[in-house]
């Protein structure tokens, strides 16, 4: 394999994305239309990209799981999208956002993409708005913003608690018109099953229509995978019950190398775990810790009276409250990373101080009783009116009257499909984008950055680069899959595939196979690791996975829907995806972001980096079934950051 | 929370495919907890399907938090369940009793037909939005977001609009099987807003055109939608779709 090409563009950091654009090679108007590119996944990054790319006048062709491409799970962030505009005039610049970004990504991130995805922020905004994106707005008339975990300034846009809605929905309207207009190929409730490479290119992909189960495949001159994160491998996560990483995996089996797999988001405000049948966690937007105040009682017998429904949250007075987000970071208070808000809950709730009455007796308090006192209740209600709608259906409390029960829960994937500068892949023609590449977030993504992400990448990054590596395709001729070896190869291999997973015909069911690997996941590979649990989550994963290629059970035909069967596929990726995890934060002897090992902490308990070992992407490659992975480094330099521990005790 | 469990009899329907006819089975799902959500429920009688070698009932869900607009069904005869402003996914046990019979079945609209018991096809509504449901401008070369000033409660009331997540319900209740608040939503939304008041009594036009050639009935004013709205969108929004539907006709 060929060694890691960033392809960084030269020059200074904030003149590389121009230059790179003036140099770019570029596909003149009449050969657009000789071209096709496949998209899969249609939220933030697949939705943008597939509209962008067709109103240039590629061909695109784009695909979902979901019955609509309005469904995609973007849709479902809540709180907002930063960008730099300064409006408020409280000094924020492209640089401060770049710069929140590196150091919120505990230096872990390329910095060449990150003060691109800075740049282009503005852009986004101006473009939703003008696609009839309802942000908030002030008197005035003017566009309001609110504040984010990470950051001194506001910039965080915002529509209500539905900011992922609206966006999506604004990409979607864009989509529409074109699939409307016959520049774009929808297909919905269709699966990525794998990618045709021919003579070391991507060429296309094989699928599987979730209705009534045809395996079929498509040309394309290249392919994008915007298929979002991995999170479910945990089994409860924020995700959808759909998000899946197989797409990913097949690009990985097919070559492309998997970026820092260990380094996910554990989010700090979801609600807790209610029971053994729980099927998903919900979040609670972080735009809540503007208002909200975090605490748990001062002393361990009111926890476990409140616990055991003895006392209420309302009756423990001011002084009996630990307000410990406020006690250990003073500069940031509430708003501090998510990596160090989902910490400290971990480190009251082990402390005995967690205030639920689950099996793990986890839980914090989310209270808004201060910002009532000081807004009154209609502000609290106009700003997060559904979130508290939303919260109360789920746990019949009445967040008005008592404090937001609230715990961390898995939410993101920083890691991700390596990409260079340009959104390739190790695999030429293979572009991903969105939570399903790595470039942008380092160790930890800050709050209302994904959105900003996926949009970037979407509208305003691919659209270009990818143009540097179709202006040499437009003579490909598009190639038949009826009749190319590869495709009908590939398509073979598909069909053994979905054979072999139904013929298993054991007695366990997908699920239970699926909650076991979660439950490994979570207890050693999850808020806190260190070199013990991972090397046993190895030796555990492998012992679910044997078990689940004998034994699993899907009942049904192949020829149908089979709900079954379409996690079966999934499940078997989650199987080695979350050892490859387990590998990569077995190998990374260092804590940063999102990845904190127990073995590496400083005094009062913090992530504790190791710059000069571990200042690196690691990358792995593929070798082959029952073989290890190999390692590869992309070192990391920073020229116009210093690299510092991150502080989020002084300002 | 104060948990407890509970016995539920399930009346579901189960049909083949959209070719075959369909017909109720009777299951027995027992130790609910009041805390799970309604699809947590229909997962614990899947798993119990599964481990009985029998096929699974297949509906649609994937947020389960109700901002997707994946999940449907009518629960005891109506959308989205016996609660007001929620989801199927956001409906939770402790709304119904101990020992209760609890029928579910899919939408039953024309524009929607069944795939799979209590899944549909809604791709018609992707159709109406394919139709008009958009601003007609393309990525980049957009002036400043801050350019055009929009009064705070055209704003909000186009956010009101906007809310809408595409899960059918409103069709699905209407005895017209109409989807006219469905597309008032949109046209009321954009028609709020200087970027989409210019195409907004052509998009009205448009898009009640594909309504109707999609085979979704009239709207007779009966307001049933707007009660089984998960997101409480109001009717008030087809005053406003009426409006602009009405500057069009005038035009032609
Ligand atoms: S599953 Fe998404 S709205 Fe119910």
């Amino acid at each position: 394999m060929a060694k890691l090409d960033s392809k960084i563009p030269e020059g200074k950091l904030k003149d590389k994305w121009s230059n790179y654009k003036a140099h770019q090679n570029l596909v003149n108007p009449a050969n657009k239309r000789k071209i096709d590119v496949i998209v899969i996944g249609t939220g933030l990054a697949g939705g943008a990209a597939a509209a962008s790319l067709a109103e240039l006048g590629f061909r695109v062709k784009n695909f979902c799981y979901q019955d609509s491409p309005r469904r995609a799970h973007s849709i479902a962030a809540q709180g907002g999208i930063n960008a730099a505009k300064n409006y408020p005039n409280d000094g924020d610049t492209v640089y401060r956002l770049f710069y929140d970004t590196i150091k919120g990504g505990d230096y872990r991130a390329r910095e060449s993409n990150v003060y691109r995805l800075a740049e282009v922020s503005n852009s986004i905004i101006d473009q939703s708005v003008a696609q009839g994106v309802p942000f908030a707005r002030d008197y005035g008339g003017l566009l309001d913003n609110r504040s984010f975990g990470g950051a001194l300034v506001s910039r965080t846009f915002y529509a209500r608690g539905q900011t992922g809605q609206q966006l999506l929905l604004g990409a979607y309207s864009a989509l529409s018109r074109q699939i409307g207009l016959g520049n774009v190929e929808m297909y919905n409730r269709t699966e990525l099953m794998d990618l045709v490479i021919v003579d070391g290119k991507t060429r296309g992909i094989v699928t599987r229509n979730l209705t009534d189960g045809k395996i079929e495949s498509h040309f394309g001159h290249a392919v994008v995978l915007a298929t979002g994160g991995y999170g479910n491998v945990f089994f409860l996560s924020t995700n959808a019950m759909g998000s899946n990483g197989s797409a990913a995996w097949k690009a990985y089996k097919k070559g492309a190398y998997m970026a820092n797999p260990c380094f996910v988001q554990i989010h700090p405000t979801a609600i807790p775990q209610h029971g053994d049948f729980q099927s998903k966690l919900t979040l609670m937007s972080e735009s809540l810790r503007n208002d909200g105040r975090i605490w748990v009682p001062k002393k361990i017998e009111d926890a476990k009276a409140v616990r055991e429904g003895t006392k209420r949250a309302e009756d423990i007075p001011d002084e009996d409250r630990d307000f410990y987000l406020e006690r250990r970071y003073p500069a940031f208070g509430n708003l501090v990373p998510r990596d160090v808000a989902a910490r400290a809950a971990k480190e009251r709730t082990d402390a005995g101080f967690g205030i639920e009455n689950n099996p793990k007796k986890e839980g914090v308090f989310l209270d808004f009783k201060y910002a009532i006192e000081r807004l009154g209740k209609d502000v609290i209600e106009a700003r997060y009116g559904n979130l508290f709608q939303m919260y109360g259906k789920i746990t019949d409390d009445n967040p008005y009257k008592t404090p937001m029960k609230i715990f961390p829960a898995i939410h993101y994937t920083m890691g991700g499909i390596w990409v260079d500068y340009e959104l390739q892949t190790s695999v030429p023609g293979l572009f991903a984008a969105g939570e399903a590449n790595f470039s942008d977030h380092g160790a930890n993504r800050l709050g209302a950055s994904a959105l900003m992400q996926g949009l970037a990448d979407g509208y305003f990054v691919l659209p270009y680069t990818i143009q540097n590596y179709l202006a040499y395709e437009f003579d490909t001729p598009r190639m038949d899959p009826k009749t190319q070896k590869e495709f009908i190869e590939a398509e073979k291999a598909v069909k053994v595939h979905v054979d072999k997973l139904m013929n298993i015909k054991g007695k366990q069911s997908v699920d239970s196979f699926h909650k076991r690997l979660g439950k490994v996941m979570w207890d050693k590979v999850g808020m806190a690791r260190n070199g013990k649990s991972l090397k046993e989550a190895i030796a555990e994963i492998q012992q679910i996975r044997k078990e689940f290629w004998e034994d699993l059970k899907i009942p049904g035909e192949t020829d149908t829907v089979n709900v079954e069967l379409e996690k079966a596929n999934r499940v078997a990726d989650f199987l080695e995806i979350g050892e490859l995890m387990a590998r990569d934060a077995l190998t990374r002897e260092e804590s940063c972001g999102g990845h904190f090992r127990t073995e590496f902490r400083t005094e009062d308990g913090e992530a504790e980096r190791n710059d000069s070992d571990y200042m690196f992407v690691s990358a792995w490659e593929y070798k082959g079934d029952g073989k290890e992975p190999e390692l590869h480094k992309e070192p990391l330099k920073y020229e116009e950051i210093e690299v510092k521990t991150r502080n989020y005790k002084t300002a | 929370m104060s948990s407890k469990t509970i016995n539920l009899k399930l009346k579901v329907w189960r049909q083949l495919n959209a070719k075959t006819k369909g017909k109720f089975e009777i299951y027995e799902v027992k130790n609910i907890s009041t805390d799970s959500s309604f699809l947590e429920m229909v997962d614990v009688l899947n798993e119990q399907l599964v481990n009985e070698s029998k096929e699974p009932v297949a509906f649609d869900h994937d947020c389960r938090e109700g901002i997707c607009g994946m999940c449907s069904l009518f629960i005891n005869g109506r959308a989205h369940g016996p609660d007001t402003e929620i989801t199927t996914c956001q409906l939770h046990m402790r709304t119904f009793k101990d020992g209760e019979t609890i029928s579910i079945e899919p939408w039953r609209a024309g524009g929607f037909p069944v795939i799979k018991d209590l899944m549909v096809d809604r791709t018609a509504y992707d159709k109406i939005m394919q139709a008009g449901g958009f601003v007609s401008i393309s990525t980049g070369g957009i002036p400043d977001a801050n350019a055009i000033p929009i009064a705070k409660p055209d704003a909000d009331e186009a956010m009101d609009a906007a809310a809408c997540i595409g899960c059918g319900s409103c069709a699905a209740t209407c005895k017209n099987s109409s989807a006219m608040l469905f597309v008032a939503a949109k046209v009321s939304q954009l028609a709020l807003l200087p970027q989409g008041k210019i195409e907004a009594s052509i998009r009205a036009k448009n898009m009640v055109a594909k309504m109707d050639e999609l085979g979704f009935g009239n709207c007779s004013n009966t307001g049933a939608c707007e009660v089984e709205c998960p997101k409480g969108i109001s009717i008030a929004h087809i005053a406003r779709l009426n409006r602009e539907y009405l500057v069009a006709k005038v035009k032609d």
